[in-house]
C-alpha cells in the first residue's frame, strides 16, 4: 500500500453560480489551484454541473485532479455538495436538479450572470435557469439520489448562520446519511465540536471560493492511495491509514 | 384558546393528533429556521412554519409547543408523522400562507412573545 498526501478543496464555485465571479472561467481556476499547489478540487456550482466537464478539459495535461460535483439547495434551503468521479454521474444529477428548480429566469442584474465558459475562456452559453434559488427536493431525498449515482454526499458550511443543516434544522438529524460534514474557512476547530451530533462525522474543510483569490484559503489534507470515491470513504473511515487531516 | 377550537376557526387539517387538542395554546411563533425557533420560542407556543422535515417534531417536543401548523398544503415527510406519532405532538396543516394563520390567530387574541 502506497498511500499519498493530496492537498484538497473540493468546493469551488465557477462563473457559473450567480455569486461567482466572471474571473473564476474554468482556466484561471485550474492556474490558480496549481499555482496555489492544490492537488483535488471539485467544482461545485450552485444546482448546476455545466462547467465540470471544461475545468476538467482546462486540467488535462496538469497534475490538478479535477471531480465533478455540485452544491443542491433543498427545498428546506440547505446547502448540500454532491461530488462525484465523473461528469456523466454528475449530469444524471443535473437533469434531475433542472426538473426541481424555481420556475421563472435568473435575473442578471439581481444575482449574477450564469456564464458556461470552455477551457480557453470563451463563452459556450449563459444559463437563464433560476440557479440562486431552492430546489423543491428535500434533504434526505437528495442524499438518497446522490448515492443511488455513486457519489459523496456532504452537507457544506454547516457552522454558518445561512444555508446550512444546522441553521435550517437547529441540529443534525439522527437519520441523516451523509459521508461528511464540511465546515467553513472560519470555522473555530474546537467550537465546531460542540455542534450536537457532529462526532459521528468525518469533518471537511474547504475554501467555498467564488473568486480567485478565495482559492485553496482553506483545504484538507487526505491520505489516499489513488483518487476515486471509494478511496474518499475511506479515508472519512479511517481505513488502513487512509485519513483526513 | 385550545387548539380544538383554532383547528374549527381556521378550518385546519389534523396530520397527527399527537396528545389530542385540548391543550391551551399560550402564544404564537412563526419562523422556518429551526435554529431560530430553539432560541425563541416558548412553551405552549403554536408554530407555523412551511418546514416538513422531522426535525421539526424535535424541536416541537423540546421546547413543550402547543403544536405546529404547516402553512402552504405542504405534506409533512413520512419519518415527521410517525416522529409526530411517537412523541405525541400535534400537527395541523392548511392551504393558508403564514401570513394569513398569523392574522386570523391573532384576531382570535393569540399573541407573540414578550
Amino acid at each position: 500500500m502506497n498511500l499519498k498526501r493530496f492537498c484538497t478543496d473540493i468546493h469551488i464555485h465557477t462563473c457559473l453560480s450567480p455569486c461567482g465571479e466572471l474571473e473564476m472561467t474554468p482556466d484561471a481556476v485550474v492556474k490558480t489551484c496549481i499555482n496555489k499547489g492544490i492537488d483535488i478540487i471539485a467544482i461545485c456550482d450552485h444546482n448546476s454541473a455545466e462547467n465540470v466537464k471544461w475545468v476538467q478539459k482546462a486540467a488535462e495535461k496538469c497534475n490538478l485532479i479535477v471531480l465533478a460535483g455540485m452544491e443542491i439547495t433543498t427545498s428546506e434551503e440547505i446547502h448540500i455538495l454532491a461530488i462525484f468521479d465523473s461528469n456523466d454521474q454528475v449530469m444524471v444529477l443535473q437533469d434531475y436538479v433542472y426538473t426541481h428548480l424555481l420556475p421563472g429566469q435568473n435575473n442578471d442584474d439581481l444575482f449574477g450572470i450564469q456564464v458556461v465558459a470552455n477551457e480557453k475562456n470563451e463563452v459556450e452559453k449563459i444559463v437563464h435557469k433560476m440557479l440562486i434559488g431552492a430546489t423543491t427536493i428535500s434533504l434526505n431525498k437528495i442524499i438518497k439520489k446522490i448515492h443511488s449515482l455513486k457519489g459523496l454526499a456532504i452537507p457544506a458550511h454547516i457552522d454558518r448562520e445561512n444555508f446550512s443543516i444546522i441553521a435550517q434544522l437547529g441540529f443534525i438529524p439522527d437519520e441523516l446519511n451523509a459521508d461528511a460534514v464540511e465546515i467553513s474557512y472560519k470555522a473555530d476547530c474546537n467550537e465546531i465540536l460542540n455542534i450536537p451530533g457532529i462526532k459521528k462525522y468525518p469533518i471537511i474543510r474547504s475554501s467555498d471560493a467564488h473568486r480567485l483569490s478565495e482559492i485553496g484559503r482553506m483545504t484538507s489534507d487526505i491520505y489516499l492511495e489513488d483518487v476515486s470515491m471509494n478511496e474518499f470513504k475511506r479515508a472519512f473511515s479511517h481505513k488502513n491509514g487512509r485519513r483526513v487531516e | 384558546m385550545k387548539l380544538k377550537e383554532i383547528k374549527k376557526l381556521l378550518d385546519l387539517k389534523v396530520v397527527v393528533e399527537g396528545r389530542g387538542l385540548e391543550k391551551e395554546v399560550l402564544g404564537g411563533y412563526v419562523s422556518d429556521m429551526l435554529s431560530d425557533v430553539m432560541a425563541n420560542s416558548q412553551a405552549g407556543n403554536i408554530w407555523i412554519t412551511l418546514q416538513v422535515h422531522e426535525n421539526i417534531v424535535a424541536i416541537a417536543t423540546l421546547k413543550e409547543l402547543a403544536g405546529i401548523i404547516i402553512i402552504g398544503d405542504r405534506e409533512p415527510a413520512e419519518l415527521t408523522i410517525k416522529k409526530a406519532e411517537k412523541e405525541k405532538v400535534t400537527i395541523l396543516n392548511t392551504s393558508l400562507s403564514a401570513f394569513e394563520v398569523s392574522g386570523k390567530l391573532y384576531q382570535l387574541g393569540i399573541r407573540g412573545n414578550k
